[in-house]
């Protein structure tokens, strides 16, 4: 096991992490997925309004690629498909029924096949592009993160509890995929004893946990190479499908933030409705931000919305907690939060803060240099690469290692950047851009 | 202040586009975000930010700034005292220099802000904050005698062609404050250097009222050397005593007004490198340029190039170079982006602030020279940065 010590990042401290690592269970009558949350799924329906369906059944397959399905995580009828502009399809709500039907998988089949059939394929993305892996090409190697370093991010021991021979099985399986390693990124003091994958640990704050951070310094993807990323809950689920036939739709919830009474695990499906997942849990205030994910690459979900992959965790926090600010910038309160010390919070370094969702700021040029490139522990160049995407030069994206990155990895960038640019929707318009270049 | 921002919500109307004063509409928004953060939220990418933004980056340098500008203006009356013979206390000594220093701040600030409101407004963008920095930073860096017509010149050129056609704010190619210097020290030599520029002889608002005492001579430390002949220095000060390494650290120096004092530069340097706002890497290599070159040309010290005859110390805390270092050379937009190349640019910018000063006649001083030149170089020196980091990729791949 070598350690790997990143020096690089930032771990923000928030307020209302859960504390207790018990478990609630909850049932939610409505369940939707959502085709959007699988980066690079041009989505095909194979169910209409009134479908009865079983868990694990087919709901819509890529355009592209047909034989990347997406599957229901319950067995019900399909009561809304949910389109938005231009006939998009946003979400296939579904509501369970009382029998449990379940589709059965035949796990002696291909590998790959299974994989792709389950609905699983499509929870794994792959370098580059950050999309859903192209079934066409075999994985140079596959990164596997076992923790989550985000904010407020659950702890995988919580949802991984008692699943240790999935996880065994799961890696075995990918394993097979690919005629490179598994390598699983952990921190220091994991309890399990993988085989047949390369175990590191790694050191340093956020983020960390990103697989896509690990694989770049362990062995970065380079031009014409393509890795695949996902999380060990993902490998669990793999895991107990060869295992048992079944795909395990089910997951484990934080539900944390400021705004969250009772920060808590939950137990629930993936892609149930977020009021049953937040039931009577958050604060009476029309002025919230429920956000599926953490405050950093999350998605903003209203009170009756559906839970969003990778279906881990829930935040809430105030939209605006003071309206109004007069004159922000002259602040010198301690509660106003920075990385940098010209304010004063840097009084209290250990102290949780409440963020709300405001930008403290406007759109600028960029100014300050340097500040990517202590938040992004990779190789890389952060300012001169967005630099290059924002203007589109190809050749430029490729030298500066376009290939190795996620719009995940700035998202830290993006919450210090003094000039409050975008930094993920452009590293993502820059990726989708490019891989239609490309393919 | 909840009737302040009903007012400002009121008048709002007539700012936008159709109103009354629609031209006025960048002015209007920026007051108005000076006054109240504004209240926007994203619906993508991240959920929380840091509280900092260009504004807070701003004021965080100007404040770093007002040691230097306080202490300049109490030199700007010490100088004057002791030139013409009066006695006075350390607030009349004080007064004196504010009220000799503020019409160069006032016009400075009008003019620059000025032509940004009018560019804001063209371009339909927001007021951006540079000139914020730059505003104060020019009368910083001129000779207290500098008539402000030419500030007002100065100044409006440098913010129209060193800044804003460039694109504004973040997108120039030189320190806006120093082309403006630069400007006036090429346009107008007479008025930028010599013996009758550094030190105010004149009253003002009658404050300060006397005839210069005989044997003065205005001369900055560094004028004197460049001048000087024979195989010794003998830097004195106005009036004719000699000047301790001491007097020229604490700031009891002629020179502009900034930069007279080393001690009170590093203190805004503390304050820049402790809130983060200004790059180590950039402070401690400008630093450690000029020592070295300081001291290498100690070392073959020689009377045809009298500044060789300072010590590196000596060099750091006479004329603009330590202000240079703490306060020119870290703008991060002029400067270099990669962290190996800031080392790189800042060793550079000392090494050439003494090359010039001490190897070339026609200038005593060469901060300023140093940091615009290295300021053209800097894209060159992050592109070999940049590159070294491409090659590594690509051998990556040969490699395999």
């Amino acid at each position: 096991m070598a350690v790997v010590k990143l020096r690089k990042g930032y771990d923000l401290r928030l307020k209302g992490g859960v504390s207790d690592n018990s478990v609630t269970p909850v049932e939610s009558r409505m369940c939707a997925v959502i085709p959007d949350d699988f980066r690079g799924l041009i989505p095909r329906l194979d169910v209409k309004e009134g479908d009865t369906v079983k868990k694990g059944d087919l709901l819509c397959h890529d355009r592209q690629f047909t034989e990347i399905a997406v599957t229901s995580p319950v067995s019900g009828i399909v009561r809304e498909i949910r389109r938005g502009e231009r006939r998009k399809v946003e979400a296939v709500i579904i509501e369970k029924s009382d029998n449990d039907e379940v589709r059965t998988f035949d796990v002696s089949g291909e590998i790959k096949s299974v994989l792709l059939e389950s609905g699983l394929w499509a929870c794994i993305t792959q370098r580059p592009y950050a999309v859903i892996p192209n079934p066409n090409i075999e994985p140079r190697d596959i990164f596997v993160t076992a923790f989550d370093s985000a904010p407020l991010a659950p702890d995988f021991s919580v949802i991984l509890e008692g699943k240790d021979a999935y996880v065994q099985r799961g890696i075995d399986v990918l394993a097979s995929l690919t005629s490179g390693s598994v390598y699983v990124g952990v921190r220091n003091g994991f309890p399990m004893n993988i085989k047949n994958a390369k175990v590191n640990i790694f050191e340093g704050a956020h983020p960390a946990g990103n697989a896509g951070i690990q694989a770049a310094n362990i062995k970065p993807v380079n031009k014409g190479e393509t890795v695949w990323m996902l999380d060990l809950v993902t490998v669990a689920r793999i895991g107990e499908l060869f295992a048992t036939g079944v795909v395990p739709f089910d997951t484990v919830v934080a539900v944390t933030g400021s705004q969250v009474r009772a920060p808590q695990y939950v137990k629930c499906v993936m892609g149930s409705s977020i009021a049953d997942i937040t039931d009577g849990n958050i604060a009476e205030n029309e002025n919230l931000r429920i956000i599926s994910g953490n405050v950093l690459t999350g998605d903003i979900v209203d009170k009756t919305g559906y839970l969003r992959f990778p279906y881990r965790q829930v935040t809430v926090i105030d939209e605006i907690d003071n309206p109004g600010e007069f004159m922000g910038w002259a602040s010198l309160s301690t509660k106003k939060f920075s990385v940098y010390r010209s304010f004063f919070s840097w009084l209290f370094p250990k102290k949780s803060v409440a963020l709300d969702a405001k930008l403290n700021g406007s759109e600028r040029a960029i100014v300050m240099s340097g500040e990517y490139d202590r938040m992004l522990p990779m190789d890389i160049y952060g300012e001169f690469l967005i630099k290059s995407i924002l203007a589109f030069d190809i050749e430029k994206m490729e030298q500066l290692g376009i290939y190795e990155v996620a719009p995940e990895d700035f998202a830290l960038c993006e919450f210090v950047d003094t000039s409050k640019l975008e930094l993920q929707r452009i590293v993502r318009e820059g990726l989708d851009r490019l891989r239609k270049e490309m393919e | 202040m909840n009737k302040l921002r009903k007012y400002i919500d009121k008048i709002k109307p007539d700012f936008m586009p159709g109103g009354k004063f629609a031209k006025l509409q960048s002015v209007f928004e920026g007051f108005e975000t000076f006054l109240f953060t504004p209240d926007t939220t994203r619906k993508t990418g991240v959920h929380v930010h840091d509280s900092i933004d260009l504004k807070r980056t701003m004021i965080t340098v100007v404040i770093a700034l007002i040691p230097a500008l306080l202490f300049g203006m109490f030199n700007v009356g010490y100088q004057h005292y002791m030139a013409v013979g009066l006695e006075g206390s350390v607030l009349d000594k004080f007064l004196y220099g504010l009220a000799a220093m503020l019409p160069s701040i006032v016009v400075s600030y009008a003019v620059g802000l000025g032509i940004e409101f009018i560019a804001a407004q063209i371009k339909g963008h927001e007021i951006q904050e540079g000139f914020l920095v730059s505003g104060i930073l020019i009368p910083m860096i001129c000779p207290i005698n500098t008539p402000v017509w030419m500030i007002a010149v100065a100044t409006a050129f440098a913010v129209i062609f060193a800044k804003e056609v460039f694109g504004g704010t973040g997108m120039n190619i030189w320190n806006v404050a120093l082309v403006a210097r630069a400007v006036l020290f090429f346009g107008y030599p007479s008025k930028m250097s010599g013996d009758s520029v550094f030190v105010a002889t004149e009253p003002v608002l009658g404050l300060g009222k006397g005839t210069v005492v005989d044997g003065f001579s205005g001369a900055t430390p560094l004028g004197q050397v460049a001048t000087a002949t024979g195989d010794s220095l003998n830097i004195t000060d106005v009036i004719g005593n000699p000047v301790t390494l001491w007097d020229s650290f604490v700031g009891l120096i002629p020179g502009s007004v900034g930069e007279v004092s080393t001690l009170c530069i590093l203190i805004g340097g503390v304050i820049l490198l402790f809130t983060g706002i200004a790059s180590w890497k950039v402070m401690l290599s400008v630093f450690a340029g000029g020592f070295v070159m300081g001291s290498v040309c100690h070392a073959f010290a020689t009377s045809l190039y009298p500044a060789s005859m300072l010590t590196a110390t000596e060099q750091i805390c006479y004329g603009g170079f330590a202000f240079a270092a703490v306060f020119m050379a870290t703008d991060p937009v002029t400067g270099a982006r990669t962290e190996t190349g800031k080392y790189i640019y800042g060793f550079l910018v000392g090494v050439f602030a003494i090359l010039i000063r001490v190897y070339n006649g026609g200038y005593p001083e060469g901060a300023m020279l140093a940091v615009l030149l290295m300021n053209t170089f800097a894209p060159l020196i992050d592109y070999c940065v940049v590159q070294a980091n491409v090659r590594r990729r690509l051998n990556r791949v040969k490699n395999k």
